[in-house]
């Protein structure tokens, strides 16, 4: 076990969510059962989640990380949306990362809007495990 | 505010915050269980058991729905099963739940069971305390996939639903002890594929050989109900559980199921077993609390080098394992 892990004292949770109209949620699975191999607790919800739900299920499941499956291309429309209703439900400390098919030229707008790292076609699922337990906050 | 009052107002983002410090922190948490215990005991538990597949989430969706149109308000647990490899989990059962997204009277959780059998997680049973104080009328527990065995969603609700469906096991498996003992309702899910009357046929001939049921508690050989007292039992009609054939994608026969809850809710308050259940289910609750406060206290004491001592001392044999636990346990 090394240095980051022992400080992680409790489990951490993900929401791996799919927004918008897309169904290929190939990617997500993938992605969830990597979490799970990483030893986190995916809470996973399928595909055409809108905002509302997400940040609800986000809320109620008090979770960590929501990571996001974005293959449509409405990422722009549907991030900061999704952002804002986290927001209103007061998760501000919710690690978002997304992952999909995003133009390199949208990445920074996304990072303004908080989402904290972009995860591209061919990224290792090991890279996201640790992004995500190198950044996640847990209180 | 306190987060007493927050979870009495049933404040979703304290409710869900307390959630994490039962599963995480139970220690901690000992202190507003404490202060919540005096609002408790209001909520009806139902809890819904079955093997992997027979579609427990999807009928916890219609069935939420159905009370929801008798305005109760309702607060759903999800177990799924912890990796024994990772520690991870894949919780999916919200993907079934879209319909009520939004509705502020229902609240869901996700639990993986974290290395508790039985088909629960260890904190569930705090977790429908706090779901009971915050003033939920309503919380349907629904276990992990089980097999024969995980029969301790008994000790937590007041009505248990065993899902089936059709095609999964012959007569024999029908007359097994353990998960279909517990049945206070039977649904036979996935009504409309093939082979419904041979699975209604097999659970029929199993209740009617099984009339003269006593209680049915989880009986622990040397448990805390050895030293009370035995309560009188009631000389009533047993209950029959009733086997109710549903389509839970389409809501098909959830009315019936509806009806049957609420038939055995009645059926309970009317001859004071939903009394008796507690009593029975608060024992267990006690002797769980006990062993672990024992078992604490007594690592505790125990000397490392004493211990690590005897274990060599076993593994070669120059001891058997019966005396040194006697010696462990003897304290001059």
């Amino acid at each position: 076990m090394n240095d980051n892990q022992s400080k992680i004292k409790n489990k951490i949770r993900v929401l791996v969510a799919k927004p918008g109209l897309d169904g290929h949620d190939r990617g997500a699975k993938v992605v969830a059962q990597a979490l799970r191999d990483g030893g986190m607790e995916v809470i996973y919800t399928g595909i055409r989640q809108t905002p509302d739900m997400i940040a609800e299920a986000a809320l109620q499941e008090d979770v960590d990380v929501v990571g996001l499956s974005i293959l449509s291309g409405a990422h722009l429309t549907l991030i900061p949306k999704i952002m804002a209703r986290l927001q209103d439900n007061g998760l501000t400390d919710v690690l978002v990362v997304v992952g999909g098919i995003i133009p390199p030229e949208d990445i920074p707008i996304l990072q303004q809007a908080g989402v904290s790292a972009v995860f591209g076609p061919g990224t290792s699922t090991q890279d996201i495990i640790k992004f995500i337990q190198d950044n996640v906050k847990q209180s | 505010m306190t987060q007493l009052d927050l979870i009495l107002q049933r404040n979703r983002r304290a409710l869900a915050r307390q959630i994490s410090q039962l599963e995480d922190e139970p220690l901690e948490a000992r202190e507003i269980l404490r202060q919540l215990y005096p609002y408790t005991g209001r909520a009806y538990v139902i809890g819904l058991t079955g093997a992997p597949g027979t579609g427990k989430s999807t009928l916890v969706n219609a069935l939420a729905k159905a009370y929801r149109a008798l305005a109760k308000s309702i607060a759903i647990i999800s177990v799924d099963p912890t990796s024994p490899f990772s520690g991870g989990a894949i919780l999916g059962d919200r993907i079934r739940l879209n319909d009520l997204a939004g509705d502020p009277n229902i609240f869901m959780r996700s639990m993986a069971t974290r290395g508790n059998l039985g088909g629960l997680a260890r904190a569930t049973a705090d977790v429908v305390k706090l779901f009971d104080a915050a003033g939920f009328e309503v919380i349907i527990i629904e276990t992990v996939g089980v097999g024969q065995a995980e029969v301790e969603i008994v000790s937590l609700a007041h009505s248990v639903v065993v899902v089936e469906a059709p095609g999964l096991g012959d007569e024999v498996q029908a007359i097994k002890a353990g998960l279909l003992e517990i049945a206070d309702i039977f649904v036979v899910n996935k009504a409309d594929r093939e082979g419904v009357p041979r699975t209604v046929a097999a659970l029929e001939m199993m209740l009617q050989a099984n009339l003269n049921r006593a209680a049915r508690v989880i009986q622990s050989a040397n448990g805390l109900s050895h030293l009370l007292p035995s309560v009188e039992q009631n000389s009533i009609a047993p209950w029959q559980p009733p086997i109710c054939q549903t389509i839970a994608t389409t809501s098909t026969g959830i009315d019936t199921l509806l009806s049957a809850l609420i038939a055995h809710q009645t059926y309970q308050q009317l001859h004071g077993l939903r009394h008796q259940r507690e009593r029975h289910r608060l024992i267990y609750e006690m002797e769980q609390l006990l062993k672990e406060q024992l078992w604490t206290n007594f690592m505790s004491q125990v000397p490392p080098a004493q211990l690590h001592d005897l274990v060599t001392q076993v593994t070669t044999r120059q001891l058997d394992p019966y005396t040194a636990v006697e010696r462990l346990t003897f304290r001059p």
